[in-house]
């Protein structure tokens, strides 16, 4: 008759748990940043301080995110973390020499829109989520 | 590096979701090892040595070993 190997499911749902506080900190930054963007000329008529206010939130809110992030990648198992690295690598290197670059061709006057940071966040993003996609694909 | 996992795991009838709970690594992780995609590190060998009441050197082997 087959024996089961002793089942520890605790991993599994800490797992689960560490994505879903990631997921929900992540959409609450997203908010805090939103709010801060265009807080000031929709709801308080560009007054200064709640708008610094709005931005100290929003970095408090990044900080949390930051260490649910953390908490996350610590709670992957060595495959997952190996992927997760990879994109991240993919990420940072296509950012600091796409960023470069697309910073030089405003600079340098030979694009029509002006090189902003959301251009660089959006970029590392995409490069982040083809790694992982990638890395998924790779260990199958 | 081969390794036995899959035949290992097959004696027991384990899937390859009970070896994953058992490890505390994902299926896909179990899947890797087993298909020589993805040596696993010093610490998860001995854990499935462990699991499996085998020597690590019964379940991996060196491919330039002969």
């Amino acid at each position: 008759m087959a024996t089961h190997p002793p089942d520890t499911g605790a991993w599994a749902s800490r797992m689960i748990r560490n994505t879903l506080g990631l997921a929900a900190w992540t959409a609450a930054w997203v908010a805090s940043v939103a709010l801060a963007a265009f807080g000031p000329g929709v709801f308080w008529n560009q007054q200064p301080v709640p708008t610094m206010l709005a931005i100290a939130f929003s970095v408090l809110i990044g900080v949390g995110m930051l260490f649910a992030n953390k908490r996350n990648l610590q709670g992957l198992d060595e495959l997952q973390r190996t992927i997760q690295l990879q994109a991240m690598a993919w990420s940072l290197g296509a950012g600091l020499v796409g960023g470069t670059a697309w910073s030089l061709f405003d600079r340098h006057d030979l694009v029509a829109v002006e090189a902003e940071i959301a251009h660089l966040v959006a970029f590392m993003a995409v490069v982040y989520v083809a790694g992982c996609v990638a890395g998924v694909l790779r260990y199958r | 590096m081969k390794n036995r996992l899959k035949v290992l795991r097959a004696e027991r009838d384990w899937t390859q979701a009970d070896l994953a709970l058992a490890l505390e690594v994902s299926r896909q992780t179990v899947n890797a090892i087993e298909t020589g995609k993805y040596d696993p590190s010093l610490p998860l060998a001995f854990r499935l040595a462990r699991l499996f009441g085998l020597p690590i050197e019964d379940i991996f082997h060196d491919q330039g070993q002969v």
